[in-house]
């Protein structure tokens, strides 16, 4: 089992959290909208094959609350900002939930320093008549609930942030979320506009069963990317890197793996 | 004292089992439920009796400001208020709105506010809100922007009334080349200004500040004298001593011949607001950001256990006064007293009750309550005069 280090750097004045495992090319995670939760299975695969980077974004867990951060985009320009501090290259980026739209706005600013794009169940942009799960109107362990098929899977992550000792983190989180996120609710109208000039290979990979972006959301993305390659996790909610994470990550895997032969 | 006739204006006929199925009479209660003509007759029905205050002697009508609920039928106040400021002719009249957050062009609350001045040559009080929590989903505003808006749309509402115009405003929220509001407001430098909370430290301390107005809603009478001593305090700190005048108590009251038929008359209807209309899950009263993480955690906490109230609760824990003309004044006395206000926001009309039998008990309270209280030495006076 690969390992991970936790340290700290201070990119735009904000001291942020980063978690960092594994050999190989750099790949960078983005989380969700839930805070970047832990190291598991998912990550521990990925790191086997990549140098694996997984921050916590500015407003979200132990990172600082920077005064700046106002939007998602505000959150595009800090990790241009720290893929440069770093001095990455060939960098897979792969962003779930809001931290998909995340990386697409990353991608459609400046694509130079990545080598891939990898969106998961991603927000960013709205799609016409579509039910969507209104998650801010749900108790934190019924808005984990809904997010999963596997009821068992969903049972554990529940109870994580149902416990009163992380009520300070999940609180924090969800200001940060609903600050990024309310309104429009968890798109940027404009977003959209732009997607066409990702001119890297880019996975739009979904649960077939996501009931806060239905499949249609992964067909949007997928039209309009260009190349984008689809694929599809069964049985699988909002968050296939917990809820399949042997098959999510072997599909990561195969899509980067794919690009260079 | 001052007794002002605050009305939520109720849709009295809602659906309560419809509401307590759906778990809210808010944001989400399908407004199927609402029926138009039902609806104008409450909207006349109410207006009569705030028009009927006045004519009773209360010192003044409120009006306040929600939305998407069978809570309360006001979201635009200013209608209201509009239909009232030819009707009621000696009663001040206030809207306990508007929720300044909501709106992205506050310079309409300048506006609208300073046209009910003149209207009222001068009997208008300006309410400032946040709006609570559930409005930030029923109006797609971000919570987490709540107290920063609402900042900023103060600090340029009170300039655009008291700095002669044009003027230029630059700031996160708000832009605009031209602040030239026109009409100015008839009271000079502007309406009196009351600030509703239900008890958030930041607001009290910023109304003491401001020397405003500060109306406590909702609240057991410990609660609110601890809230009031608060404001006390930190006027202090702010160099002057607040008068009882500056503290409002938000209640409802109900007086009939005995303390047992006031109890059986109110009670189904204190129970319909309590435990119907105001129900609401915590996710929809307290969205993200819209207070501090610590006040959430204290908000949270208290709320855990919460049982559904009985009218008895709530006249045992001075939430509202019930009963006889003696019992209600005693208490009254009694609550003024321990809390040291002078301003009652008193609703004679609450959850379902019929417009008949509001107007009887907006008759009642007018009867046997206010000349005991009004024009008169307050408790507050007799009690520092000791």
């Amino acid at each position: 089992m690969a390992g991970y280090r936790e340290s700290r750097m201070r990119v735009d004045g904000c001291n942020t959290v980063l978690r960092r495992g594994g050999n190989g090319p750099p790949l960078l995670f983005l989380h969700g909208a839930g805070g970047f939760g832990i190291w598991g299975d998912f990550h521990d695969r990925l790191a086997s094959r990549f140098d694996v980077l997984a921050p916590s974004h500015p407003g979200f867990d132990g990172s600082d609350d920077p005064p700046w951060l106002d939007r998602v985009a505000d959150l595009g320009h800090f990790y241009l900002d720290l893929m440069q501090a770093l001095g990455l290259e060939q960098v897979h980026l792969v962003g779930h939930s809001l931290g998909g739209w995340l990386a697409a706005e990353i991608a459609t600013r400046d694509t130079r320093r990545l080598a891939s794009v990898t969106l998961m169940c991603a927000a960013g942009i709205h799609v016409e008549g579509i039910a969507q799960l209104d998650t801010f109107l749900l108790a934190p362990d019924e808005r984990v609930r809904r997010q999963f098929v596997d009821k068992a899977k969903a049972e554990s992550l529940a109870a994580r942030v149902s416990d009163p000792a992380n009520l300070d983190l999940v609180l924090k989180n969800q200001e940060t979320a609903a600050r990024l996120a309310w309104q429009p609710r968890l798109y940027d109208p404009h977003l959209r506009k732009w997607l066409h000039r990702i001119d890297r290979p880019t996975l739009v990979l979904w649960g077939d069963s996501d009931p806060i972006f239905p499949a249609a959301y992964a067909e949007a993305y997928g039209r309009l990317i260009p190349g984008a390659k689809a694929v599809v996790i069964e049985r699988c909610g909002h968050q296939p890197n917990v809820e399949h994470p042997a098959e999510t990550a072997t599909a990561i895997t195969t899509f980067i793996e794919g690009l260079s032969a | 004292m001052r007794f002002f006739n605050f009305h939520l204006m109720p849709y009295a006929a809602a659906d309560l089992e419809a509401i307590n199925a759906n778990g809210s009479a808010w944001v989400t209660f399908p407004n199927s439920h609402y029926n138009p003509e039902i609806g104008a007759d409450l909207y006349h029905g109410y207006l009569d009796q705030l028009e009927y205050a006045d004519q009773l002697g209360y010192d003044g009508v409120c009006l306040n400001e929600h939305h998407q609920t069978a809570y309360g039928l006001m979201p635009i106040p200013g209608v209201l208020a509009g239909a009232l400021a030819r009707s009621v002719k000696r009663a001040k009249i206030a809207i306990l709105g508007r929720a300044l957050p909501l709106l992205n062009n506050p310079l309409m609350v300048a506006e609208e506010y300073a046209i009910l001045d003149n209207l009222t040559r001068g009997r208008f009080i300006a309410g400032f809100v946040r709006g609570i929590g559930a409005e930030y989903h029923a109006m797609g505003v971000n919570p987490a922007e709540s107290q920063a808006r609402f900042h900023e749309a103060h600090d340029l509402i009170i300039r655009a009334w008291t700095e002669a115009g044009p003027f230029e405003h630059v700031g996160k929220h708000y832009h605009f080349r031209y602040v030239n509001p026109w009409p100015r407001p008839y009271q000079k430098p502007h309406p009196p200004i009351f600030t509703p909370s239900q008890g958030s430290t930041d607001t009290i301390r910023w109304s003491a500040r401001n020397r405003y107005t500060y109306c406590q809603t909702l609240s057991p009478i410990a609660v609110v004298a601890r809230f009031f001593d608060m404001y006390r305090e930190e006027a202090e700190k702010a160099g002057y001593q607040a008068t009882p005048d500056q503290l409002a108590w938000s209640n409802s009251i109900y007086v009939a011949e005995t303390d047992e038929k006031a109890m059986r008359e109110a009670k189904p209807h204190l129970e319909a607001l309590q435990n119907r209309f105001l129900k609401m899950p915590i996710e929809m009263l307290l969205p993200p950001g819209y207070t501090s993480v610590e006040s959430m955690k204290r908000i949270r906490a208290a709320r855990v256990n919460v049982k559904p109230q009985t009218a008895e609760d709530l006249v045992k824990a001075g939430v509202v006064i019930v009963g006889s003309p003696n019992t209600v004044r005693e208490r009254l006395a009694q609550y003024q007293e321990l809390a040291r206000f002078n301003t009652s926001l008193t609703k004679t009309q609450f959850g379902t009750m019929p417009l008949s039998q509001a107007r009887e008990n907006t008759e009642a309270v007018a009867r046997e309550v206010l000349p005991y209280f009004q024009d008169k030495p307050t408790a507050v006076k007799e009690v520092a005069a000791q």
